[in-house]
């Protein structure tokens, strides 16, 4: 296992890919390493520390930009592609091999399309709202490690950063709302706030039972930590509440009140066209991809995986099946009323976040050195019996209800079935 | 010190995805609740009454289609059915096995665009309303079979219909007729338990039975609000005396109801084609007619039950070769009369849902 020849120590991202012997493999640490010898690094008369350090974080962070920019538009055709099996269709398959090239098409179409701005628009908040949208997006992705030591700002407070940067996202949305004077985007926005006040609570108790577990907030020494079990065995009511929370955070159904298209036409970004909308787009998959990375690295055990594959690849293994989940459920459920989503929030999955986050600071007091594996099944066993315990107090029942027939004609004014005695009309 | 609001107005159409066509509905809006409605209706009028004067009895088959364009067949019976009552003349008995046979698929097919469109209002993202595309594709196929067109028929003639079923039209039904049952049992399945769905339509939009009869509502609406009154039991036309049937009804009124309604509806559907294909009997398939019809003086209303509600042709005739008046009783118009009664109180995304309850088609309801 070489390490970097020069002994100039560049940013986080290049330290730990090079246990690969593959040239792929190796592409970034030798890109690392050259850039490093080319520069001069560690020899009299070279750059200096500082601008090898920034020159070699910038080109981190436009790969790590890239991850997003260019994966967007293929979670996005993965999307379109899923949804057509789902809906009994083929989904895009013109342009390139198998719809492939789609994303490009899409990209180029959506360049080449007129910016409209309405004229009562406030036009720079207007312009500006993408941004803000997008931009703390692209941010979340700077503390996830993607391999071992393979990550952008190895951050002590990692999640705590990305539930920070990402609850600013909101902000871009209601911008956006706001600034369109249009009523069905307002509609759209207020429904943003409301939701994100309601959602964000749980989703952070659920982060702070795997932190307890962990002892840190570093997204690394929590990947780290899940050596052997993954969070989700300890965790099975904590990853239930995330997903639920994130779906809410990520307006995916059944929570996509904000753009409802059903109702509110697109809601927020019904004014938004061409490279805006575009960037609106841009910011609500790479949200997608950033979420389902997090939710790997908290659950899953991150890029831990059986050793014949890279960790980068166990990471992006994890995010499309979470990805497809998320995809899985738009196509299958309809979506709640915000007032329904609101009494979901505060009246269930708030107190089952208190309960777990109750049950794993126990857990975490009684086993200082780590929880022990037969608390797995006690722990799916609590989840169940906190779920099912907590519905049945709150009153909630299985609701089916049955037609009545009749064969015959029944004039109205008369029973029917005995179900409703009818006044005779007029 | 009380602050000052005021009611948000809203325009929900003309163009507007969920609003089945070019309604347009002015809304008050205070929050989220819906505190008053205004609809605007006349988006896409096209005169279809006046236009009937100027075209001869069998012309205004042709215009028929246009009325509710997702449900052709039951339009096209509805106006046979009120010129034959005007001449008095019957169609034959095999006519009338064909007619049933074709307004029941015309029902199953108009009743799969309406949960598949009601359950998109409610948000599942299209794949209900694909699944049940995929079932009237095969509809639209027979229909094509039958006439050669897959949305304006004009299949249906007055004293019969226009050509006999071709040979390949029975096999293609038997195989379509012994699969839906399993394809309905899906659509229930996909969301019909399901707890969302649940609390999305249950008690919400709840038309009392009172109300909707005093509102002169009729079809599954009608049904679902617990009346049992549809006009194949109470006023049997072609060969609905002979197949058996019963009426699914609800007991409350809700969105609920309507889709549970509906559903069934399409199971009575199935049930009255089968006992038409056993039963249909050979013979003529229409009555031998002069080309151009002239009833005599008089009028007559003629009716049935379409897959939205009572949709009746009352025709005046002055003895010549065009109807001198002819009103359609368009069911989908009707069915909006108790709208703001429905919708006042209920959340913006409950008026959607309820509207996309009523089934109602624009085509008809402009006329």
């Amino acid at each position: 296992m070489e390490h970097l020849a020069t002994g100039c120590q560049p940013p986080g991202f290049f330290d730990g890919m090079n246990q690969w012997e593959e040239w792929v493999l190796n592409f970034f640490p030798r890109f690392g390493d050259s850039l490093c010898r080319s520069m001069g690094g560690a020899s009299p008369g070279g750059f200096p520390d500082w601008a090898i350090f920034l020159i070699l974080g910038i080109a981190g962070a436009l790969i790590v930009v890239n991850i997003a920019a260019l994966g967007v538009p293929y979670v996005v055709l993965l999307e379109r592609k899923l949804l057509g099996r789902f809906h009994n269709r083929i989904g895009p398959n013109r342009v390139g091999i198998f719809g492939l090239a789609q994303p490009l098409a899409d990209a180029l179409k959506l360049m080449t399309k007129e910016d409209v701005t309405p004229s009562a628009a406030d036009k720079l908040m207007h312009a500006l709202a993408p941004l803000v949208f997008a931009i703390p997006v692209v941010l979340m992705f700077a503390p996830i490690p993607w391999a071992d030591h393979a990550v952008m700002a190895d951050l002590d407070i990692g999640i705590l950063y990305i539930v920070a940067v990402t609850t600013a996202a909101e902000v871009g949305v209601f911008m956006a709302g706001w600034a369109s004077n249009n009523k069905y985007s307002l509609f759209g926005a207020m429904r943003a706030v409301g939701m994100l006040v309601t959602y964000e609570v749980p989703l952070v108790l659920s982060i702070g039972a795997v932190a307890l577990l962990a002892g840190t907030l570093n997204l690394s020494d929590i990947v780290r930590n899940q050596e052997y079990v993954p969070n989700l065995l300890f965790q099975p009511l904590g990853f239930l509440i995330f997903m639920i929370a994130v779906s809410a955070e990520l307006n995916r159904a059944p929570f996509d009140l904000l753009e409802a298209d059903s109702e509110l036409v697109s809601g927020f970004h019904t004014e938004y066209s061409g490279m805006k909308w575009a960037l609106i787009q841009l910011g609500e998959y790479a949200a997608i991809i950033g979420f389902s990375a997090i939710i790997s690295t908290l659950f899953l055990s991150g890029w831990k995986g059986p050793v014949f594959l890279p960790g980068y690849i166990w990471i992006f293994l994890k995010m499309g099946f979470i990805i497809s989940g998320f995809i899985w459920i738009r196509a299958t459920l309809p979506r709640m009323r915000v007032d329904q989503i609101m009494a979901f929030g505060w009246k269930f999955l708030l107190p089952l976040a208190f309960i777990n986050l109750f049950v794993t600071a126990a857990e975490v007091i009684a086993f200082p050195d780590g929880l022990p594996e037969w608390l797995i099944p006690v722990n799916i066993g609590v989840a169940f019996a906190a779920v099912i315990g907590f519905a049945k107090l709150m009153g909630f029942k299985a609701q089916t209800r049955k037609l009545t027939f009749s064969g015959d004609y029944v004039p109205p004014g008369e029973a029917v079935n005995g179900v409703r005695t009818v006044a005779r009309g007029g | 010190m009380a602050l000052k609001t005021e009611p948000i107005i809203v325009n929900i159409g003309p163009q507007h995805p969920s609003t089945h066509g070019v309604f347009r509905l002015r809304v008050a809006f205070d929050g989220e609740v819906v505190q008053d409605i205004e609809p605007v209706f006349g988006y896409l009028h096209r005169g279809s009454e006046k236009l009937a004067e100027e075209r001869t009895y069998t012309q205004v088959i042709t215009l028929t289609d246009r009325l509710d364009y997702l449900a052709a067949m039951s339009n096209n019976l509805a106006y046979c059915v009120a010129v034959e009552k005007l001449m008095g003349i019957e169609a034959p008995e095999r006519a009338k096995y064909i007619r049933t046979m074709i307004a029941e698929l015309q029902r199953i097919a108009s009743h799969l665009m309406a949960q598949g469109f009601f359950l998109q209002d409610l948000g599942a993202f299209a794949t209900p309303i694909m699944y049940m595309f995929r079932e009237r594709e095969k509809i639209l196929d027979l229909f094509e079979m039958a006439c050669g067109a897959r949305i304006t028929y004009s299949y249906m003639r007055v004293g019969g219909v226009n050509a006999d079923l071709p040979p390949e039209f029975m096999p293609y039904l038997t195989t379509f007729i012994n699969e839906m049952p399993a394809h309905i049992d899906e659509y229930e399945g996909l969301l019909r338990e399901n707890e969302i769905l649940i609390t999305r339509t249950k008690n919400v939009g709840i038309l009392p039975a009172d109300l909707a009869i005093n509102g002169s509502i009729t079809g599954p609406v009608l049904r679902a609000s617990g009346v049992a009154w549809d006009l194949r039991k109470s006023d049997p036309y072609e060969a609905y005396g002979k197949v058996k049937f019963e009426i699914p009804v609800g007991s409350v009124g809700d969105n609920y109801d309507r889709f549970l309604v509906r559903l069934e509806e399409m199971r009575q559907s199935v049930r009255i084609i089968k006992q038409c294909m056993e039963q249909m009997p050979p013979g003529p398939h229409r009555v031998d007619l002069p080309m151009l019809l002239r009833p005599r003086k008089g009028d007559a209303y003629g009716s049935i039950e379409g897959p939205k509600g009572e949709l009746g042709f009352y025709l005046v005739s002055d003895g010549g070769v065009s109807p001198y008046r002819c009103a359609i009783r368009s069911s989908s118009y009707i069915n909006l009369n108790l709208l703001k009664e429905m919708l006042v109180g209920w959340k913006m995304q409950d008026l959607i849902t309820i509207f996309g309850s009523l089934d109602v088609n624009m085509g008809e309801v402009d006329r």
